[in-house]
């Protein structure tokens, strides 16, 4: 097969980019399309040019690193599929393909391909933990859990954190990898002593980061190589405004006695 | 230097309380006087530097990755052990130990394994604490499944993604620490190398992938917790990323490699297919709980449909030869045992490289809801690669280079022979012998990171000033100028060699020299083969290599060449360790040493040992030192699993 590749070259942050045009044939429609982007750089070497900086690792479509929108569509054509697992057999021959970054404000571009996704770790660290001290936890059965409020859960917990819910949103909103986070734990029985906190503090480092609103396109949705539900939004938005009506609660009383 | 295991003595099951009773405690209002480096954030380093941060230590943790949620443990599927007994189907502390040292073909530490198996029941106490998603029952306890190697159900999951949901639960607790302010994390960088002053680690130099900055850091003491080094195959289920250089640069640096030639070929991966390769994908071994290996009877008919090949004409192959554990062996033996049928011609697909894992009879049983429910994502995974559904054909796999039990000599304490300088996890050889149980690794990596480290490391550190306080060494001191320099010089070479052949290519080529001769099956023609032609690639490597652009970038190509470099030092050290072992074990099968069965044949008489090797600078035959395991608890005898 062959292909007209379009690539976004962009040498920093800070330098603009561009749109580069390349060839490439004797693809076969068995390879990945990482495989094929190898394939490309492999010879963008050898002809003695810069090669195409993308993020990529685990290539099994878990670890969340590899991160491009291919034809305006992160993570390409297949649905419920990271890059690394797109395969050249999706394409028709002779096509033209273009290949972009995640595109976000948030996500600022490090090298062509690549951007810097920070911002989620920052999120995590708003709130998207238990806090349990290693050695002090009681007996795993000790708690039991539903097995429909742990699949649930799972269900929740099963994002990568790749960033395609945002680079798909219109808005580059963070509100489908947020609420994964935040309902994965506020599930869960042990999520639930730091429930509130958890998912204001969250919120708002969502809102500092630079992250847009969600207004329901769910584009997001759609794009999540791991099928999460953009339902789990809507429960999050549940447990903020409950949170809110419980700490305007807390501080009236708190208020009372003082 | 003789080799000091540390180990404790006295009845095995008092040994780690007696140890750690005997550890000495820094005071908590001087643990934060003391700085810990912390390279790798999987399993064993994300939890190791959370939980020291959690102590009060003042951490600084690095990954190449630009998450500490990426690290490859996230790729780990099937589940994690732990000796719980919550199916009252006779498991115990003493027989997760038995199986596990068996397993390794008695090549451990029976005091190691022991304790391994002890901390793995609050293992998963911590996770499940912290939310890891454990499959559950209809009751809401905890559900078990049973893995490769043993005859209990112990094994805990989370469906098939099990090393993300451990590795995000210590994500977590690292974020946590992060926010708090104990932890400093440093995504995107590479440890090039160690710092050793005056015999003890004191840092380590990284490189700055966005940028390219060289920088020093500086500690009381040095964790590596940096995985295996399964990509010196160029082929494996590793990450593109996974790599040897932080152990390796330790190692010659002064740390003894012990038992490198100790590789796990993994028996259920999707077979190799064209040249353009860049990596395997494992299926994980929960499949063969409900899977039937086989191929042809006649080679004859290796070429036809799977559906057209009669019942009687085929030959379930593991269930024949091992009738008590079947398709359950452990990895090796699984491994082997698919070589040999397709070194016989029986093997299915391109090439005859592959067998059959066939779902039809359980899919028959237990309906195609309860299988998809155990293995969904593992079947699209496989639908996505090959683009053949599962459910209606059976999956074709192979072995495929999975895990390196070999890793950095450590003692009872995980330091190694540097002092101050801790090897956890995959990186260090101590716990599965010559062949790793499944779902033993995740139990592994976390045991070291929650359980171990945080009491040993203060043992080392007690009887020290923290460097915040002595101040004895600086940025300035002259060992850690010219560990820069040596890294700074190090890249600026391979810049400029500008020769023409790409980094990709060395690497594949070393990687079929490694698969061919020193993979599942080794013999002393070919170890000796590649022996004499590792280092000549080595040496145009250096000479022809292509490295474009600068150093002062982000530029992927320099990061795999130094990479690439390191591998074509570690494979000829690999070879060497695999010749000198005359007698096969575990997931070493020397061709000299055999039953007549075809099963590997140990000999304990001459090789009942940890081989440590010490390198002894550029171009000198690196020295072997000997630690003799001892065995008092599980008898030495042939592995059976007939």
């Amino acid at each position: 097969m062959k292909f007209k590749l379009n690539v976004w070259r962009q040498e920093n942050a800070k330098s603009a980019g561009r749109f580069e045009k390349y060839d490439i044939d004797g693809v076969t429609s068995d390879q990945s399309f990482l495989e094929m982007l190898d394939v490309l750089n492999e010879k963008l070497v050898a002809d003695g040019k810069a090669p195409v900086v993308f993020d990529h690792d685990c290539r099994e479509g878990i670890c969340g690193m590899c991160s491009l929108v291919v034809n305006g569509r992160p993570h390409g054509p297949q649905d419920h599929a990271t890059t690394c697992q797109l395969h050249m057999r999706k394409f028709t021959d002779g096509e033209e393909i273009t290949i972009e970054p995640w595109r976000a404000g948030a996500f600022p571009v490090i090298r062509d391909l690549a951007v810097d996704r920070r911002a989620f770790d920052r999120i995590i660290q708003a709130g998207g933990y238990i806090s349990v001290r290693t050695g002090a936890a009681p007996d795993a059965n000790a708690i039991p859990v539903s097995k429909e409020i742990a699949d649930r859960a799972m269900d929740a917990a099963a994002c990568i954190g790749c960033g395609a819910c945002v680079a798909a949103c219109p808005n580059a909103s963070a509100m489908l990898f947020t609420a994964a986070k935040v309902r994965h734990l506020n599930l869960l029985p042990q999520g639930q002593p730091e429930k509130d906190r958890r998912t204001t503090a969250m919120v708002e480092q969502m809102d500092a980061e630079g992250f847009g609103a969600c207004t329901n396109h769910l584009e997001c949705e759609a794009a999540c190589p791991k099928a999460i539900s953009a339902d789990f939004i809507g429960e999050l938005n549940r447990d903020l405004a409950a949170a809110i009506v419980r700490s305007r609660g807390e501080s009236e009383r708190s208020g009372d006695s003082a | 230097m003789a080799l000091q295991s540390k180990c404790p003595t006295g009845p095995i099951e008092q040994r780690w309380d007696k140890h750690r009773f005997n550890l000495k405690l820094v005071n908590p209002a001087n643990k934060r006087k003391y700085e810990v480096i912390v390279v790798g954030s999987g399993l064993a380093g994300g939890a190791a530097a959370a939980t020291l941060g959690e102590l009060g230590y003042q951490v600084q943790c690095f990954c190449y990755q630009d998450s500490p949620r990426r690290a490859h443990s996230i790729a780990a599927q099937g589940g994690i052990n732990a000796a719980k007994n919550y199916q009252n189907d006779g498991d115990s502390v003493f027989r997760l130990f038995y199986d596990t040292v068996k397993g390794g073909d008695y090549r451990a530490r029976e005091s190691n394994v022991y304790r391994l198996a002890q901390v793995s029941v609050n293992i998963i106490d911590q996770c499940a604490a912290q939310g890891v998603p454990f499959a559950r029952e209809y009751g809401g306890l905890l559900d078990n499944r049973s893995f490769g190697g043993a005859q209990v159900s112990r094994t805990f999951y989370a469906r098939g993604q099990t090393g993300q949901q451990l590795l995000l639960g210590a994500y977590s607790v690292l974020e946590r620490q992060i926010a708090a302010g104990t932890v400093t994390m440093h995504s995107r960088h590479e440890m090039l190398e160690l710092i050793v002053v005056d015999g003890r680690a004191r840092g380590i130099v990284t490189r700055d992938m966005t940028n390219g900055k060289i920088e020093t850091h500086l500690a009381d003491a040095v964790i590596l917790a940096t995985g295996g080094y399964g990509n010196v195959f160029f082929l494996s289920t590793n990450a593109m990323g996974c790599n040897v250089t932080a152990t390796w640069r330790a190692h010659k640096k002064g740390a003894y490699f012990a038992n490198p030639c100790f590789t796990q070929i993994h028996p259920t991966c999707i077979p190799v297919k064209g040249d353009y390769q860049s990596k395997l994908t494992l299926m994980s071994e929960s499949l063969r709980n409900d899977g039937r290996v086989w191929v042809p009877k006649n080679a004859a008919d290796s070429g036809k449909k799977p559906g057209d090949i009669a019942e009687g004409e085929r030959d379930y192959y593991l269930e024949r030869r091992y009738p008590a554990f079947g398709n359950l062996v452990p990895r090796d033996v699984a491994s082997r045992a698919a070589k040999v049928v397709c070194d016989e011609g029986r093997g299915v697909g391109p090439g005859g490289l592959g067998v059959y894992l066939d779902f039809r009879d359980s899919i028959q049983r237990l309906g195609k809801q309860k299988i998809s429910e155990r293995y969904g994502n593992l079947f699209e995974m496989y639908h996505h690669i090959t683009d053949e559904d599962p459910y209606q054909v059976p999956m074709r796999i192979y072995p495929a280079v999975h895990y390196t039990m070999g890793g950095l000599w450590v003692d009872y304490n995980l330091m190694s022979n540097v002092p101050g300088l801790f090897v956890l996890g995959e990186a260090n050889f101590s716990d599965h012998g010559a062949n790793r149980l499944g779902a033993s690794a995740l139990m592994q990596g976390l045991a070291d990171g929650y359980f171990v480290i945080p009491y040993t490391i203060g043992d080392y550190l007690a009887n020290l000033k923290p460097t915040s306080v002595a101040k004895d060494v600086t940025k300035d001191h002259a060992e850690v100028k010219a560990a820069k320099k040596a890294v700074t010089e190090r890249t600026k070479k391979l810049l400029e060699i500008n020769g023409k052949r790409t980094v990709d290519s060395f690497h594949r080529e070393l990687g079929k020299i490694m698969w061919d001769e020193c993979g599942m099956a080794r013999s002393e023609k070919g170890l000796k083969k590649a022996l004499e032609k590792i280092p000549a690639m080595r040496e145009e490597f250096w000479k022809n290599v292509r490295v474009p652009g600068s150093g002062e970038a982000m530029n992927q190509e320099l990061e795999k060449a130094g990479r690439v470099a390191d591998f074509l030092e570690l494979g000829e050290l690999m070879c060497r360790d695999a010749l000198d072992r005359n007698e096969s074990c575990g997931g070493h099968f020397r061709e000299e040493s055999a039953t007549e069965e075809g099963e590997a044949k140990r000999d304990d008489e001459k090789y009942c040992y940890v081989a440590a090797w010490e390198h002894q600078g550029e171009g000198k035959a690196p020295t072997l030192h000997k630690e003799s395991l001892e065995f008092e608890y599980v008898k030495l005898s042939q592995r059976s699993y007939k």
